[in-house]
């Protein structure tokens, strides 16, 4: 049984591999637009602050990895509605290896950007050394998982595409600009701050932005991977618990509340974290510590 | 004979207010074509769903090989093959690519090219799903069903919006599952379909089984009547056709007035008669033998195309 549902996982991950290599779109969104992002990113604020590189890749790789969650929830929903998946269950396949296969692929397809990022980032802007790779590879590995399982809720609760892009877009906007991703998390008022710790996002983007400026060592960074981890595994459950095939199959408007259900270990880590006050402390540390690290260079280029 | 391959005993399935089935039963033997015959919106497509375990029944039995298709799982699906009614696949999926997909699913599964080859589709093995043309895309579906030999074969409404020609195409690789002795449950609401393709045919209507037998033990119902279909410059009341010489009942549907006739040439004649002392005209006069649509309207007042 397990065997069969790991064989049809690795048999649907080529498949939608091979598919999303012939979608125009889908390279544009996963490989132009982060590659742009990072360049707009170190040209705008990274220029002449050689140190702010770093912090400027984890941010990048952040959103990278985010992008995810946008990308599993319109695919699965665009093959719900078109009756793709009605075909599927028909065969011996089951809920569980489409939603593993959709997640899987996208990582492996995740792997090579997150690569293109690092190698631009050390040849095109001179990043100084290569940070933790081990922990900006695990935290890849399981942020993209994490959020890929979010999207796979947000397309279990809602009904029609148009549903799907008002969630996502309310989501995704929370995660880009209340995590630390786009706008560093230091600068926000203390209230922001905390707040920004219920999000599954923030624990992405404050490893990520550690990990890639070389400030943090892996285990260091374990809160942030059990973190993600445990995101994953409820998230992944629900997904699956909620799964659907049928176009005209209807979830009632409570299901939606399962987003907010999915929530919860990071409301639990909220609230901890908000308790300690360990992460935000760091996370303020780690800011002044890589805008220290300008100082001369910045001096330098002033005289 | 043995036990029915299929096996349905009073399904019923409500859609919130709507009952889309209301006790249906039949049976179907091992290398039957058996069609389930009716207009759109019997109930035909949620018993087949159901018998392919893609809705739960609210009540009754359904099993296919002796298994329930809900609780059966993998093994249910490893014996069954199907042509769903509404279904796609992701468009930049080449014709082969689908078919080698599917076959992996399976443990027991025939040969890509071989399926190619007698779907007709070996010329646009490297073609997209996209490319391909109404009837293509239900030559591949089809080639999918068999993909892992199946037992049993659901074909729901195969041949839906295709035009005559292609349609043909479809017949004919349908008559090569009944020479391989297939089981085959076929849904469909042309009556040429049924009385060509199916070894029994169930009626469905209103989500009940109304009469089943051969397509010839059932036109025995109207055997030695003639449907006579005329159109008239004027409408006429229906009973003044009904009393004619020789026709037996005169429905009307859809400004045609549909007779069915024990003796069809005193009938014309009568009719002829009636439309002068009326001054009405005839516009149009068709004849029919006796065929499944007869059958339907006998049992249910309407035509299968309502």
């Amino acid at each position: 049984m397990i065997a069969r549902a790991l064989r049809n996982t690795c048999i649907l991950t080529k498949v939608r591999i091979r598919l999303a290599m012939r979608n125009k779109t889908f390279l544009f969104f996963s490989l132009v637009m982060p590659l742009a992002f990072l360049f707009f990113f170190a040209l705008v604020f990274g220029r002449g602050q050689a140190g702010w590189i770093s912090y400027i890749l984890g941010s990048v790789l952040t959103l990278t990895v985010m992008g995810s969650f946008w990308g599993l929830s319109v695919q699965l929903v665009t093959f719900r509605e078109q009756g793709i998946l009605r075909r599927f269950r028909i065969a011996p396949v089951g809920a569980g290896s489409m939603l593993a296969s959709s997640i899987l692929s996208n990582y492996l397809m995740l792997l090579p950007t997150v690569a293109i990022e690092l190698l631009v980032c050390r040849w095109a802007f001179h990043l100084r050394a290569w940070g933790n790779l081990w922990a900006i590879f695990w935290l890849a590995t399981i942020g993209s998982a994490t959020f890929s399982a979010f999207g796979l809720i947000v397309a279990s609760v809602t009904n029609t595409m148009q549903e799907t892009q008002v969630i996502n877009q309310l989501i995704w906007t929370a995660f880009l600009f209340l995590s630390g991703a786009s706008v560093p998390l230091a600068i926000f008022p203390h209230w922001i701050q905390g707040a920004a710790l219920f999000m599954p996002a923030t624990y992405l983007a404050t490893g990520m932005q550690a990990a890639a400026s070389g400030i943090a060592s892996s285990s260091e960074l374990v809160s942030d991977f059990v973190a993600l981890a445990i995101g994953l595994l409820v998230a992944f459950e629900i997904s699956r618990q909620l799964f659907r095939w049928e176009p005209e199959e209807k979830v009632p408007g409570r299901a939606k509340l399962w987003v907010l259900a999915a929530m919860i270990p990071f409301l639990a880590f909220g609230i901890y974290e908000n308790a300690t006050g360990t992460r935000l402390e760091q996370v303020r540390r780690n800011f002044i510590q890589l805008s220290n690290r300008d100082v001369p260079a910045q001096r330098a280029t002033t005289r | 004979m043995g036990e029915p391959i299929i096996q349905v005993e009073g399904l019923y399935k409500n859609y919130g207010a709507v009952a889309a089935l209301r006790g249906v039963s039949f049976a179907v033997e091992e290398g039957e074509v058996f069609g389930l015959l009716g207009p759109n919106g019997a109930g035909k497509t949620t018993t087949v769903e159901i018998l392919e375990g893609m809705r739960t029944a609210d009540k009754g039995l359904a099993r296919v090989g002796g298994l329930d298709p809900l609780k059966s799982g993998t093994e249910f699906k490893e014996k069954i093959g199907a042509v769903l009614q509404s279904t796609s696949l992701p468009d930049k999926l080449r014709v082969k690519e689908a078919i080698e997909l599917f076959a992996q699913f399976y443990q027991r599964h025939a040969d890509t090219d071989e399926l190619l080859h007698r779907f007709q589709l070996d010329e646009k093995r490297d073609a997209f799903y996209s490319q391909l043309s109404g009837g293509q895309k239900q030559r591949l579906a089809l080639a999918m069903a068999l993909v892992n030999d199946p037992q049993v074969v659901f074909l729901d409404e195969p041949t839906a919006g295709l035009d005559p020609q292609v349609r043909r195409e479809i017949y004919a690789i349908i008559e090569e599952l009944k020479r391989e002795k297939k089981t085959v449950l076929l849904t469909t609401h042309y009556i040429e379909e049924a009385e060509r393709l199916c070894d029994r045919v169930a009626i469905v209507d209103y989500g009940r089984v109304i009469a089943t037998g051969t397509p010839r033990e059932l036109k025995q119902r109207s055997a030695g009547m003639t449907r006579i279909e005329v159109r008239l410059a004027r409408p006429v009341a229906v009973e003044s056709l009904a009393r004619l010489d020789g026709v037996a009942d005169c429905r009307e549907f859809d400004h045609t007035y549909v007779m069915h006739s024990t003796h069809a040439p005193q009938s014309i004649v009568a009719l002829v008669k009636y439309l002068e002392a009326q001054n009405n005209e005839l516009q149009s006069l068709e004849m029919f033998s006796p065929s499944l649509e007869d059958v339907f309207i006998e049992l249910t007042g309407r035509r299968l195309r309502e």
